[in-house]
């Protein structure tokens, strides 16, 4: 009887963190948007949003508000089905590869359980493909939205963004095996496990990026390209094609594609964290409270992001596709097989 | 009851990939036609083969599917004017065409029945990544190297296709 009680509480616990997560993804949209604008006005020596509430942290729910608001638009020679179709594949992609993302070790939450928690919402023992296999699928959202919106300027940024998807997969992939390799598992949950040893004498410090930087900056690189950010950010540059694939839409359709971009930042930056940055270990800090230490690590990564998105100019598109497939490409499949002979040979 | 439902997804949205005037709706079948057989996959215990169903079919080769169709871009097949002209569809071809697929049936109804319920893979299931690894790099090795040749001569075929005829310092 007992276990079936304390069966239950753990069902709920599951579920409060589903809904947690879900929540929490929405809300980091919100605050990614504001922290967007604040950063650029730090960047170009402005103030940035400053009206609504104190310094302006009101205004993401602003922006909310009038994106819901708005009329909901539709070209007359658009096809309705996939129009309409498109940012909920994004959207959907967008949350559903956080499912499978651990963000903490377990942990009771200051002793509000009885029992320690781990902090995730599904635990699969393939969860690197899993996230990749999601993450691949929200490349649809982009595609279809560019084509069913019979626009030149939307069909050429969903072209521009499948190509550059797949080119960058490639890297992304090969950098993924490398952290595999060095982990000898798929779970995200067993890879961070993995960086908790001790380097150089400090302890929960054997993260994977000292062990493979290579793969570290070749996995952030395409990262950046994949979520389709500055300065890989063709299917939408502005300055040719408008907006690129969400030329057509408005209001909430347009939200939901904004919010998969986000979304997907804080995705790949959390993978990013559990594969190469020790996810939630630091040293000196304890396993529950690991969950602090990895929200702190997923910011730093976001700040990046904008930070670069603000900095750095577009490249041209044949610079990308040359550095995608004759630098990225080789260099990642170098360093697989550079990896696998060092953990053969010195056993890692 | 999931493996009910996967599969009838998986029969329906093929069956609706042929039925569909617009290419574009016919590829968005076909990746659910995939998506269902992932998860028969899942129930079958091979979270492996899932996860790669996904990334490799309907990820990679369905973009480059739904690429060519949208640069091809054809909205509806043009039935009616094919209907008359299409060499194919002129009795002679149908004829054949209706031979080869009776053969096919005679075929799968031959494979079937053969096959009992007692079927020849051990019961071991392969799942576990290594296992996968090991067995592709020593028992089918040598499957494994041709098919990755078989690859190589396609990429290497498709670079000359693509190749341009007037290169400078060439032959014309």
């Amino acid at each position: 009887m007992f276990s079936v009680i304390s069966n239950n509480s753990f069902v709920i616990a599951q579920v409060g963190i589903a809904a947690v997560v879900w929540f929490l993804l929405q809300i980091s949209a919100a605050v990614m948007v504001y922290f967007e604008r604040k950063v650029c006005a730090w960047l170009q020596q402005r103030v940035g949003p400053n009206r609504v509430g104190k310094a302006g942290l009101l205004q993401p729910i602003a922006d909310v508000v009038k994106l819901l608001f708005k009329e909901e638009l539709r070209p007359a020679a658009a096809d309705p089905l996939l129009f309409a179709l498109a940012p909920i594949i994004s959207a959907t992609a967008a949350f559903a590869a956080f499912a499978v993302v651990p963000f903490g070790g377990s942990t009771t939450l200051f002793g509000l359980l009885s029992e320690p928690l781990p902090l995730h919402v599904a635990d699969v023992n393939v969860a690197v493909l899993v996230v990749f296999a999601i993450t691949s699928m929200g490349v649809y959202g982009i595609v279809l939205a560019g084509w069913s919106s019979n626009s030149k300027y939307s069909l050429l940024g969903a072209l521009r963004s499948s190509a550059q998807m797949i080119s960058y997969e490639l890297s992304y992939g090969m950098a993924l095996a490398a952290v595999l390799v060095l982990a000898n598992s798929m779970s995200l949950r067993e890879i961070v496990n993995a960086q908790s040893g001790s380097l150089l004498g400090i302890p929960q410090f054997r993260w994977f990026v000292f062990l493979n930087p290579l793969g570290f900056l070749i996995f952030f690189i395409a990262g950046i390209a994949e979520t389709n950010r500055a300065p890989f950010d063709f299917p939408e540059a502005e300055q040719e094609l408008v907006a690129g694939y969400h030329t057509e839409y408005s209001s909430m359709s347009f939200g939901m594609f904004f919010l998969a971009e986000y979304i997907n930042m804080v995705t790949v930056s959390a993978v990013t964290t559990d594969l190469f940055l020790g996810g939630w270990w630091f040293p000196g800090v304890p396993e529950s409270l690991g969950w602090l230490v990895f929200l702190f690590k997923i910011s730093v990564l976001l700040f990046f992001y904008l930070w670069m998105r603000w900095s750095l100019p577009r490249y041209r598109y044949d610079q990308l596709m040359s550095f995608g497939w004759k630098v990225m490409l080789p260099a990642s499949v170098l360093n697989v097989i550079a990896t696998a002979a060092a953990v053969l040979y010195f056993g890692l | 009851m999931l493996f009910y439902f996967f599969g009838a997804l998986a029969v329906i949205a093929s069956l609706l990939v042929i039925a569909q005037r617009n290419p574009v709706y016919s590829v968005l079948l076909l990746i659910t036609s995939f998506g269902a057989l992932s998860g028969l996959y899942v129930l079958l215990d091979a979270p492996f083969a899932a996860a790669i169903q996904i990334i490799v079919y309907a990820g990679a080769i369905m973009v480059l599917f739904l690429f060519v169709v949208m640069l091809l871009n054809t909205p509806h097949e043009d039935t009616d004017a094919d209907e008359k002209t299409h060499p194919m569809l002129r009795p002679g071809p149908m004829r054949f065409g209706a031979a080869m697929a009776v053969a096919l049936l005679g075929e799968l109804a031959w494979a079937l029945s053969r096959s009992g319920p007692t079927s020849t893979f051990s019961n071991t299931p392969v799942t576990s990544l290594s296992a996968i690894g090991y067995t592709l790099f020593t028992d089918y090795a040598f499957q494994f190297e041709v098919t990755s040749v078989l690859i190589l001569v396609a990429m290497v075929g498709a670079v000359l296709m693509a190749r341009r005829e007037d290169q400078p310092g060439e032959k014309r």
